[in-house]
């Protein structure tokens, strides 16, 4: 599948790409700090996310090179605590949470509904620089001091016992939930009342409805933690006392209103992952997305149930024992939601006509990485196998399966997807799936060891350790450096295409949905005239039909060189037709 | 809303927008999202007050006596009546009446400094009495109407007087029943002090759309900015109808 | 090269929890190998261009969702109901358990045999097959109480007692770790249990234990003390009914409480009785009472004196033990998990502990018998 050369007209022209479009239009960096562009905020969001990333993989490093050894004598057990504590930090208030809905949803939501912007461009912005103060808030303290109460801030240990900079730090998650409300109420606002005429719900791309259930979890659940977190921060300044046992106070009750949005926010991380996944798969199937309702369903499921399971991570905790059995049964029934989207993905790609793309690839690392990601919340979920696992590298493992191997795949592939949507270049083929595949052994290299040292038992957030958990370590260790080269590769590429990638066109994939009908890089106001929608995002039967009679010209680029399809579609042997029938 | 837009002068429409309608609806859910986000805020302070409030039931009792409910009820008349208000001014504002609107957005913005004044007496008077929570805190139990429910030492017929007993040195009984009153007055300042904060957020809304109101700012030119300030506002009232039962009304157990 | 992949199995609860490990450990490969299969199938048979039968791209049939949705959710529902039985059991102690107290403080475990007396740091010696209930306590952060071999974990709470019980059931020295993050020298906070022969455990016992903190009084011995000491017996003593309730026979009993609702004497209930005791004050008691604060200032009682306390009460009520009373049948299963339920949780009322609740359960409790 190597690309071909490029026949003129097929891509985009320099021509086209003199056009005014968001990027060009203005050039100052006041047009930059001051836009209200939502594509432009975007772009911000998805620069500062990855200096974000960069410094939380730092202090990851930091944590594999101290675990290589079972006496670590690189760091201080306090630097190490600090560690750990800024990588949970950063990953996951300052990364994962904004990741895709700020920079993806951001772009691309308004145009996917064709509107011409979010309802609320300035609180859009607001929220981008409410997002920055935070984190440089939370990046001064964690370089001045640090903290060591890892991302989770459990008092009394945050409130009373330690003594590093834990205000400073709340303070900056704090404003990052309201940056992260800000959106959510500005994506809920759009998608009610902002669909061009014609956008039926029902016809939204399920990235829309991801980023609409992500909403929800969003509004409803920030404001539990941002106040929570608040009372923390008034117990270490005033001396006010409301989770404090030495004085009647519950730190039980704050593991409740911490789980209530932290559970949550991990369907924050994962469901717009979802919705690009479903995006990915459709195009490059070339077929409608496999069971629509049922996907677009099994969001808002996971948005609404993911509220009434934050029980889970308290099941240790001494909680009721009918607590438990509740939120464990909530627990195993959200696993449904997700067993169905895996299956209707798979499902779309049968009889598709698959063109393996680097996007596609990641959506398959993806699912691959999210299924054994999700199983194993399940022994997590399961009562009498988690007094076992929870707080040991099993859960460690468990979830960076469905953060890392979920949401960063999943953000991988939307990133390639829509890269030439939002630069209009396209970036190298080759290296993008070399790099994918380097992502993925490193990544299952890493993570795979500590499913097994977490069911020996090593608990998380250790400095020293057993001896014989070593090798396990070593071998996580080194997988963490081959996934630190795979996550370093897409930068150079990126960059690089910037300038020398090839022009893409408004559309080189030949995808559906509103926001390939556009040019690349989109005008500033998105729409000349405010779209008719007349179908919904998936109608690709007639792309289908074309290709499998060998017209490939849809896709502007990787287009197979020669026609190999000349079977028409309804050429058929009846035992084909059985048999596959059978198999589903 | 839609019975004034007949009636209104001509509104601005933002670029992202079809129509006004559209931007109309759109600033409302918003705001209404908004406001839900509020509440989920002040949710889990309510949440925190009803565990501990079950949890101590007669510390609280007790605790809550200290509050000058008289007030508290001035206060909630004060906060009704700028609702009123501030009501009256978006009504004013829909129909295109500048002075009017004027008049009640001032009458409302003097509530709101009634409130936080009247906070200010009770707040000054709880920090006379070091009820802040903190290494200062001090309570002194109000023995209550009629009742002898107290948990407080010098009550009780017949009873041993319990500070005479042999105690080791330094231990001081009453530590502990002052902690879980002062649970409840941290629950108290954090609530009422968040509340506090809110109506302030109004004051500096509503008297900004005064002043740009004054100075024809293009920006009030409709009436949806105060629309949304009175929402906002609504939002504040209510909550104080929640928060004065729930933290100055406590039932005896 | 030191590749171990299975954890050593040394308890009871090991034995019940491993089976549902394994078997979701197959049913995840099972379901992982199902979903590798079918992508790869499809990108490899269905690649752009291939020539293979494509007829009749279906995209949605509600018999197949129904079909994916329903089989994982039984399976599904399976294992909840398989590893909710061993989750019950801890809550629920057998009869006749050795009791140990465990203070965690940052960063050591301090634990207490209650019968010997016996008290030893970061390890604990135990005997082979013998069942062991360990009430655990925090004096600072939350820790958590892990044995990997045991498979048993517990959350280690400042302020309220949580309970743990399992059955050693292999000779050997297994790692004790703590589990719930603490503070700087959290990953050196552990150390190791001791599994013996009953041989070598009787002769550990009469040598006095570890070689550290020798203690040969029983914490009914120093609670006694400790009883005096605060001036407990003021209002207490014995059979003196007049300043207060009397302790003799009181621990395993219910109580009414003021206010309504009926409360389980159990050591929660006495431990917040001591702190906090206008919050479940025994009904027709003024409440005159003041809070003992456990703490480590002056004149505070230390979690260790609170515990051997709480052992003296109980040792004046020896025919009483509130679970496992000598019900049989059905009937006794409930109580006994409601028991234990108390047991785990009267300290604070945040799920399902406040009076109403507990009179509701005893009220259904009464039903079943």
């Amino acid at each position: 599948m190597s690309s071909i050369p490029l026949q003129p007209g097929a891509l985009g022209t320099p021509n086209e790409q003199a056009r005014e479009n968001y990027l060009n239009i203005k050039h100052t960096v006041a047009s930059w700090l001051l836009t209200k562009d939502h594509k432009r905020i975007a772009v911000l969001y998805g620069l500062s996310i990855s200096i974000m990333f960069f410094l939380g993989g730092l202090a990851a490093a930091g944590i594999r090179v101290a675990l290589v050894r079972p006496h670590d004598t690189f760091f201080s057990s306090e630097a190490y605590n600090k560690l750990f504590s800024a990588h949970g930090i950063i990953m996951v208030f300052f990364f994962l949470v904004p990741s895709i809905p700020a920079t993806l949803g951001n772009f691309l939501l308004p145009i996917m509904i064709g509107a011409r912007d979010l309802a609320f461009p300035r609180l859009n912005l607001l929220s981008w620089y409410i997002y920055i103060i935070g984190a440089l808030i939370t990046l001064g303290a964690i370089a001045t001091g640090g903290i060591d109460t890892g991302w989770t801030f459990y008092v009394p240990y945050s409130s009373v016992y330690s003594n590093t900079d834990v205000v400073a730090v709340i303070v900056g998650v704090f404003f990052a939930g309201f940056a992260s409300i800000f959106t959510g109420i500005n994506f809920l606002v759009t998608v009610h009342k902002m669909r061009a005429p014609g956008m039926t719900w029902f016809r939204m791309p399920l990235f829309v409805w991801a980023m609409y259930a992500t909403s929800i979890v969003m509004v409803l659940g920030t404001p539990v933690v941002a106040i929570t977190l608040l009372l923390v921060v008034l117990e270490r300044v005033f001396g006010v006392c409301i989770f404090n046992p030495a004085c009647g106070g519950d730190p039980i009750l704050f593991e409740h209103l911490f789980w209530f949005y932290s559970h949550p926010a991990v369907y924050i991380m994962i469901l717009p992952s979802m919705g690009v996944i479903s995006e990915v798969i459709t195009c490059f199937s070339r077929k409608r997305v496999f069971g629509y309702e049922f996907v677009a369903f099994s969001s808002m499921a996971i948005a609404l149930l993911g509220f009434f399971v934050w029980g889970h991570h308290m099941f240790v905790t001494g909680e009721s024992m009918y607590g438990g059995m509740v939120f464990s049964i909530i627990t195993f029934l959200i696993a449904v939601p997700s067993a169905i989207k895996v299956f209707n993905w798979s499902a779309t790609m049968y009889k598709g006509n698959v063109w393996l793309s680097a996007p596609l690839l990641y959506a398959i690392g993806f699912i691959f990485l999210f299924t054994i990601g999700g199983l194993t919340g399940l022994y997590l979920a399961s009562l009498a196998v988690d007094v076992h696992l929870n707080m040991t590298y099993f859960v460690v493992a468990h979830f960076h399966y469905v953060m890392v191997g979920g949401a960063i795949f999943g953000y991988m592939a939307g990133m390639h997807f829509w890269w030439p949507k939002i630069t209009g270049r396209m970036y190298p083929e080759g290296w993008a799936k070399l790099a994918c595949i380097i992502m993925f052994v490193g990544f299952n290299l890493t993570f795979f060891p500590q499913f097994i040292l977490g069911f020996l038992g090593m608990p998380r957030r250790y400095h020293f350790y057993p001896p014989e958990y070593q090798m396990w370590n070593i071998l996580s260790s080194a997988g963490a450096s081959v996934l630190a080269v795979g996550f370093a590769i897409p930068f150079f590429y990126w960059m690089w295409s910037l300038k020398y990638g090839e022009l893409a066109g408004p559309n080189p994939w030949g995808a559906k949905g509103l926001e390939w009908a556009i040019p690349s890089p989109p005008p500033s106001h998105n729409f000349d005239s405010v779209p008719i929608v007349t179908e919904e995002a998936y109608a690709y039967e007639e792309i289908y039909a074309r290709e499998l009679a060998g017209d490939y010209s849809d896709s502007q680029v990787d287009r197979p060189v020669s026609p190999l399809n000349t079977e028409q579609p309804d050429q058929k042997t009846l035992e084909d037709h059985s048999s596959t029938e059978e198999s589903l | 809303m839609s019975s004034a837009q007949l009636e209104v002068a001509p509104q601005r429409l933002a670029h992202q927008f079809e129509d006004i309608d559209q931007q109309n609806e759109c600033y409302i859910v918003g705001m209404w999202t908004f406001l839900v986000t509020e509440i989920m805020f002040f949710g889990a302070l309510f949440l925190a007050l009803t565990v501990y409030r079950s949890v101590y039931p007669n510390s609280f009792f007790e605790a809550h006596l200290a509050l000058n409910k008289w007030l508290g009820l001035l206060n909630t008349f004060i906060l009704l009546t700028s609702s009123f208000f501030v009501a009256m001014g978006v009504r004013a504002k829909m129909l295109g009446q500048n002075s009017a609107t004027q008049f009640w957005l001032g009458l409302t913005i003097l509530c709101a400094f009634g409130f936080l004044g009247v906070k200010y007496v009770e707040y000054s008077a709880e920090f006379r009495e070091h009820h802040f929570p903190g290494p200062n805190f001090h309570f002194v139990a109000t023995q209550p109407p009629g009742g002898d429910l107290s948990a407080n030492s010098q009550v009780a017929s017949g009873q041993p007087n319990i500070s005479s007993r042999d105690f080791p040195a330094g231990y001081h009984p009453q530590q502990l029943e002052l902690h879980k009153r002062q649970l409840f007055f941290s629950l108290y300042f954090v609530m009422t002090g968040l509340h506090g904060l809110h109506v302030i957020i109004g004051i500096l809304v509503l008297g900004s759309i005064w002043f740009l109101i004054r100075y024809k700012h293009p920006s009030v030119d409709d009436y949806m900015t105060l629309e949304l300030a009175g929402l906002y506002w609504h939002f504040v009232d209510i909550v104080w109808i929640f928060l004065y039962p729930l933290v100055y009304l406590i039932g005896r157990q | 090269m030191n590749l171990p992949v299975i954890p050593e199995q040394a308890s009871t609860y090991a034995q019940q929890m491993d089976p549902i490990f394994w078997t979701m450990v197959i049913l995840t490969i099972v379901f992982t190998l199902l979903v590798t299969f079918i992508m790869l199938f499809c990108i490899v048979r269905f690649r752009r261009g291939a020539k293979v039968n494509r007829s009749n791209p279906s995209t949605g049939n509600l018999y197949l969702e129904l079909t994916w949705s329903i089989i994982p959710m039984i399976l599904g529902l399976f294992i909840y109901a398989w590893s909710c039985k061993p989750y019950a059991e801890v809550y629920s102690p057998p009869h006749g358990c050795n009791n140990i107290f465990l203070i965690g403080k940052r960063w050591m475990w301090h634990f207490q045999h209650t019968r010997s007396g016996i008290r030893e740091n970061n390890q604990l010696h135990l005997e082979v097959g013998k069942p062991v209930k360990v009430t655990m306590i925090s004096q600072d952060v939350i820790h958590g109480f892990y044995v990997p071999a045991f498979r048993v974990k517990r959350d280690c709470l400042p302020g309220r007692y949580n309970t743990v019980w399992f059955t050693p059931t292999r000779v050997g020295k297994y790692y004790l770790f703590c589990s719930e993050y603490c503070g700087t020298n959290h990953s050196e906070m552990g150390g190791y249990v001791y599994v013996m022969t009953p041989q070598d455990y009787a002769k550990w016992r009469t040598t006095g234990g570890s070689t550290e903190t020798q203690q040969h009084e029983t914490p009914v011995e120093i609670g006694q003390g400790v009883f005096q000491k605060y001036g407990c017996s003021n209002c207490h003593a014995d059979k003196d009914n007049v300043h207060g309730p009397s302790l003799v026979g009181l621990y395993g009993t219910q109580v009414q409480l003021q206010g309504g609702g009926v409360a389980h004497v159990d050591t929660n209930f006495l431990r917040t009785a001591i702190v906090f005791p206008q919050k479940q004050r025994i009904s027709g008691w003024p409440p005159t009472m003041e809070g003992y604060p456990v703490g480590n200032a002056a004149g505070e009682m230390s979690e260790e004196e609170m515990l051997d306390l709480i052992a003296y009460i109980k040792s004046l009520s020896p025919n009483n033990s509130f679970s496992h009373t000598g019900k049989q049948g059905a009937a006794p299963k409930t109580s006994h998990h409601l028991a234990a339920h108390h047991a785990g949780n009267t300290h604070v009322a945040l799920l399902a502990h406040t009076d109403t609740v507990q009179s509701t359960l005893h009220k259904s409790e009464g039903k079943l018998q």
